[in-house]
């Protein structure tokens, strides 16, 4: 059997997601297993992921019907429950249903997810986004939140927020974990590390299509390696890439265990992955993450 | 033999940019095993007239051109275009660039034409840039857009000793130019892979099944992107399509 590329290490892909037979897309089973084909090629331990809805083919993607939303963590739970070896889910909500978000949040809970995710479907800030940072503060689940990375305007087809926004709501919920999505992944990146430097408990990922040099450098520099957590989204070249990208910009080996796994099995709760999660003890204190866990 | 075709030296107007020197550069290939690289000046895209970054990149790469081939800019627009065609070629350059969109020139604009065609004539390619960052993150001054498919369709339909090379066009703009021509022109253009998607979409592997893995060629767009990427593009290929060859540069286009 050929090695992994990426190594033996622990790999946690903090953001990831899947297709439906109702996402619209004859390929639907084909996307799910290249996600698993290259996962396996690189040595990804634990995807992370969500089923958006019906990526837009019965509700729009940004903006799922409850039904959709229902439906599409319906799906999550059974890939999740078939692949447990190697897949994790997050309750997909949509926060303009504020009981539909809660209930289908406790519902997941109940059959093993261990995050939430939030789209575009209401800027970050909006107090409507309260009681689901609430509920999953008392779950200890962290909630990934997309971003639009330096929101100068209104784009079509999502209510788009960005580090700045996601920092207003985390500094209204200290006691819970917010996963900044695809810094990556659209806008200004560099917009975003300083808009997130003085909100602890936000941790961006690093997925997203885009790979800038520097990107990685900055983003290191400006939070340091505890906040920040490796993944692919929609693109999994771009997270082999930068994961060789990192080995060569200078950090240390924990730090790279950190970005690669170590700050995930801290964000999610205990015993999510059967993994040590004892090597998972902060090593350094500059940014701690997550302090709040355990409490 | 891997060659990167998308390569520049210098900094960019719009942000920040780690590093873009020739021993920067240098240090790369000798960590990525790419052999040589075709070099792009990259503030010379901005410029009006891209004379004085052509000198300021073949002094840059006086030293190191075995492994450093540059690429100057050709500004068709301008007079006395073609001397400066000819001491591209004179300089042992593998290419030329040009930026219509950031020059004003529209997708059948003549004079890119005749730039692409004299190119081609001389033995060396037309380098095309579709776009330097994602359209989601350009600074409010970078308004020229990308380069559109209808341009580089009409470039590829100028003449038979037209040879392009295209970088970072994304799979949609690829497809609609490759079906829109004949396959003559189609053996014309060639594209460089670094803007488009790996796994779990695997628009590059389907891309080699449809218009085959010989109309590529390996680019990364350093400094601007990790040159990391389509390595790693091309390491996550699906079985069927991973041993397919790319173009040769030395032979074709």
């Amino acid at each position: 059997m050929t090695a992994p590329l990426a190594g033996t290490a622990p790999l946690i892909d903090a953001h990831a997601h899947f297709y439906t037979d109702a996402s619209g897309r004859a390929d639907w089973n084909d996307l799910n297993a290249a996600r698993f084909r290259a996962g396996d090629r690189i040595g990804i331990t634990y995807h992370v992921a969500s089923v958006l809805g019906s990526y837009g083919f019965s509700s729009p993607t940004y903006f799922p019907s409850p039904a959709d939303v229902s439906a599409g963590n319906d799906a999550m739970l059974v890939i999740a429950e078939r692949e447990h070896r190697r897949v994790r889910m997050y309750a997909t909500v949509n926060p303009n249903y504020t009981e539909h978000a809660l209930t289908e949040i406790e519902r997941c809970v109940a059959r093993g997810a261990i995050g939430v995710k939030l789209l575009a479907s209401r800027r970050a800030d909006d107090p409507l986004l309260d009681p689901i940072a609430e509920l999953a503060g008392e779950h200890h689940l962290p909630v990934l939140h997309h971003i639009w990375q330096h929101r100068r305007r209104e784009w079509p087809s999502q209510e788009i927020s960005d580090g700045g926004d996601l920092a207003r709501l985390a500094s209204r919920h200290p006691r819970t974990s917010f996963i900044l999505a695809h810094i990556g992944g659209g806008g200004d990146y560099a917009h975003t590390f300083p808009a997130v430097v003085d909100a602890p408990n936000v941790f961006p990922d690093l997925s997203g299509s885009g790979v800038d040099r520097g990107m990685l450098d900055d983003a290191v520099a400006a939070l340091g390696a505890s906040r920040l957590l490796w993944a692919c989204d929609l693109t999994i070249e771009t997270g082999l890439a930068k994961l060789r990208a990192l080995e060569v910009i200078g950090l240390s080996d924990d730090e790279m265990a950190d970005i690669r796994w170590r700050n995930a099995v801290r964000l999610f709760p205990e015993r999510s992955f059967s993994l040590d999660e004892s090597k998972a003890v902060p090593t350094h204190t500059r940014h701690s993450p997550l302090a709040t866990r355990h409490s | 033999m891997t060659i990167d075709v998308s390569t520049f030296v210098g900094g960019y107007p719009f942000r920040h940019v780690p590093h873009p020197d020739t021993d920067a550069l240098l240090r790369v290939l000798d960590r990525e095993e790419i052999d040589e690289a075709w070099v792009g000046h990259l503030p010379s895209v901005f410029y009006r007239d891209p004379t004085p970054g052509n000198r300021e990149l073949l002094a840059l790469l006086a030293s190191k051109t075995k492994r450093l081939r540059p690429v100057p800019a050709v500004r068709p627009d301008w007079p006395r275009w073609a001397m400066t065609l000819r001491d591209a070629v004179n300089a042992g350059a593998p290419a030329v660039r040009a930026y219509p969109p950031q020059w004003g020139l529209g997708p059948h604009d003549a004079s890119m034409r005749e730039l692409a065609i004299a190119a081609g004539e001389l033995g060396i390619c037309l380098v095309l840039t579709v776009r330097f960052e994602d359209l989601r993150q350009r600074h409010a001054l970078d308004v020229a857009g990308d380069l559109t498919a209808a341009a580089i369709r009409s470039l590829a339909r100028a003449g038979d000793a037209v040879r392009l090379v295209v970088t970072a066009a994304g799979r949609e703009m690829i497809e609609e130019v490759h079906w829109g021509l004949t396959p003559a022109e189609q053996e014309r253009v060639l594209w460089d892979f670094s803007w488009i998607w790996g796994p779990p979409e695997d628009q590059l592997a389907k891309l080699f099944r449809t218009i085959g893995s010989r109309r590529f060629v390996f680019g990364s767009q350093w400094p601007l992107r990790l040159v990391q990427n389509p390595r790693a593009n091309l390491d996550l290929l699906p079985d069927d399509v991973r041993d397919m060859p790319l173009a040769e540069l030395n032979r074709a286009p």
